[in-house]
């Protein structure tokens, strides 16, 4: 099982400004939910409270109101039924690839055999297992990031919560690890919630898309591409890819004229 | 992306015409330094015959005065009676230092706590205690080993502490994010984040210790290699009183250079990421 509700989940905190305190809004009743097995996708300009949102999903910062539900239990911290990939994969820089990914699993309690194997396991699902024994600095960012799934992966979370994993990465190795990314979850089934400001990964990766503006949502966006998308340059040119975009374009837009 | 990741790792391969060697090979470092060294030498050599025995002395006499003593046993004898306080106090000061150094980084109630008698406590004109230490601890060992490790913990103590400050929030929310207790994250995350602030410390710690010892030797019972430099200054040896000193700055660069390795052992993967040797 892997669903997610956000439940009207505020987020307001007082940031001194100079003299001044200011009250920011990060997120205003946010509500929404994530079916088990689907891909979300968290969109919206930066600062509108994707990654506030998402962060709160995981329980690494806790919401002022409201509340998460992970497969019927309430959030109060990190648990083992979310993996987190981090925007710039945020790998430990004295371990080696496979290190990193058991660093998880040693977490979880996990030893010997099954810990090697499992980790290993999840190097090959990601295609890495030619360089498992590869510190950080000698992977490129895309490698980086897929160990950083892989570590997220490996301890089966019931949801994979990723924080614009792809941003930082130039347009070719982001495409093959968007392809890859819809690979692994045909295969393992995981919920994801995934933060991006990418339009055209957003209609790429998701079943669902929650569009945020300045902490409030916007509009939720059902995706009629069917699953598996299959070749990812044929849906580009599709025209529901089109429409889908363009409604998101507009529900961006829309909210700039409104504010 | 796996392409050629393993061609040029093999060991035993025979060295393929196209591929570059791993690195460049440039006049060695050891080299230049050894150079640079035998100039040094030369120059007080030539010059420092020139000069009144009794204020000042050159290499050659040095090294005749340090086989002097080192035939007669008095230097090793010495050196030994140094060393023994010195790595005491030395080796205290990394057991404590470091965690404290951690625990102060991390808790933000010890960092207001303590921080300000660490900060103060590093510049404390610790020659002006030692007479009130020989009143607490007497003449003897102690009180050499506690005027070392006094010099040499806070240096130790302030870097591992920079280095915590360091250790970037996300490296922690990592810890955070598989449930990791605070305990687990301080061990598996912020003391290998913090290694090479910590090595960097206990680096600069070789020189106040060495220079703690001495002043230990000058002002507790008038032994070891800081008594040789003494008694030797008040007879007017001048070349004598070089000797320990000499042997003191070997020492310590020897020091610094186990360090170094010892460094490259634990945290070999911060001179890879600076593309250092």
């Amino acid at each position: 099982m892997g669903q997610v509700s956000l439940v009207d989940v505020s987020k307001r905190f007082a940031l001194r400004v100079e003299k001044e305190v200011h009250v920011v809004n990060a997120l205003n009743g946010v509500s929404f939910d994530v079916k088990d097995g689907e891909i979300a996708v968290l969109i919206g300009p930066s600062g509108c409270g994707k990654t506030t949102a998402l962060r709160i999903a995981m329980g690494l910062e806790t919401a002022t109101r409201g509340r998460v539900m992970v497969d019927g239990r309430t959030v109060t911290g990190c648990g083992y039924d979310r993996g987190l990939v981090f925007q710039h994969a945020e790998l430990l820089p004295w371990l080696t690839a496979f290190q990193n990914v058991m660093f998880g699993l040693e977490m979880k309690g996990m030893r010997g055999a099954e810990l090697k194997d499992t980790a290993m396991r999840y190097l090959k699902l990601v295609g890495l297992e030619q360089s498992a024994n590869r510190r950080p600095h000698q992977l490129s960012g895309g490698m980086k990031q897929r160990v950083g799934i892989a570590r997220a992966l490996a301890i089966d979370p019931a949801v994979l919560l990723m924080d614009e994993p792809f941003g930082a990465l130039d347009a070719q190795t982001r495409e093959g690890l968007q392809a890859e990314l819809l690979d692994i979850q045909a295969r393992t089934g995981k919920t994801i919630l995934f933060v991006t400001h990418d339009l055209d990964e957003a209609v790429l990766l998701a079943d669902r898309i929650i569009v945020l503006r300045a902490g409030s949502l916007q509009e939720i966006i059902e995706v009629g591409l069917p699953r598996p998308r299959g070749d990812l340059a044929a849906v580009r040119g599709s025209a529901e890819f089109a429409e889908t975009r363009y409604r998101i374009w507009k529900a961006l837009h829309q909210a700039e004229t409104t504010h | 992306m796996t392409d050629n990741a393993t061609a040029g790792r093999s060991a035993g391969a025979p060295p393929v015409p196209d591929v570059e060697p791993p690195k460049a090979r440039q006049v060695p470092g050891w080299l230049i330094t050894l150079l640079s060294l035998a100039l040094a030498i030369g120059i007080w050599q030539y010059f420092g015959r020139d000069v009144n025995p009794v204020f000042g002395s050159y290499p050659s006499a040095i090294a005749a005065a340090f086989w002097e003593m080192l035939v007669s046993g008095e230097l090793l004898s010495a050196l030994f009676e140094s060393l023994q306080a010195f790595l005491v106090g030395y080796v205290l000061a990394i057991v404590a230092g470091v965690p404290l150094g951690l625990v102060i980084g991390r808790s933000r109630v010890l960092e207001a706590a303590l921080g300000v008698y660490v900060t103060a406590a590093y510049a404390m004109p610790l020659v002006a205690l030692v007479p009130l230490l020989v009143l607490w601890l007497g003449l003897g060992f102690w009180v050499k080993a506690c005027v070392v490790f006094l010099m040499a913990v806070f240096p130790v103590v302030i870097n591992t502490w920079l280095g915590v400050r360091a250790v970037p929030k996300a490296l922690i929310e990592v810890g955070k994010s598989f449930v990791a207790p605070n305990h687990v994250i301080l061990r598996r995350i912020v003391l290998p984040a913090t290694l090479p602030y910590i090595m960097a410390g206990i680096k600069l710690a070789v020189g106040r210790a060495v220079v703690a010892m001495v002043i230990a030797e000058f002002f507790t019972a008038i032994s070891g290699l800081g008594g040789i430099i003494i008694n030797s200054a008040n007879n007017f040896e001048t070349a004598r009183m070089f000797v320990p000193i000499v042997v003191l700055m070997v020492l310590a660069i020897g020091l610094n250079w186990l360090v170094g390795w010892v460094e490259r052992r634990v945290a070999p993967w911060q001179f890879e990421i600076a593309g250092r040797e």
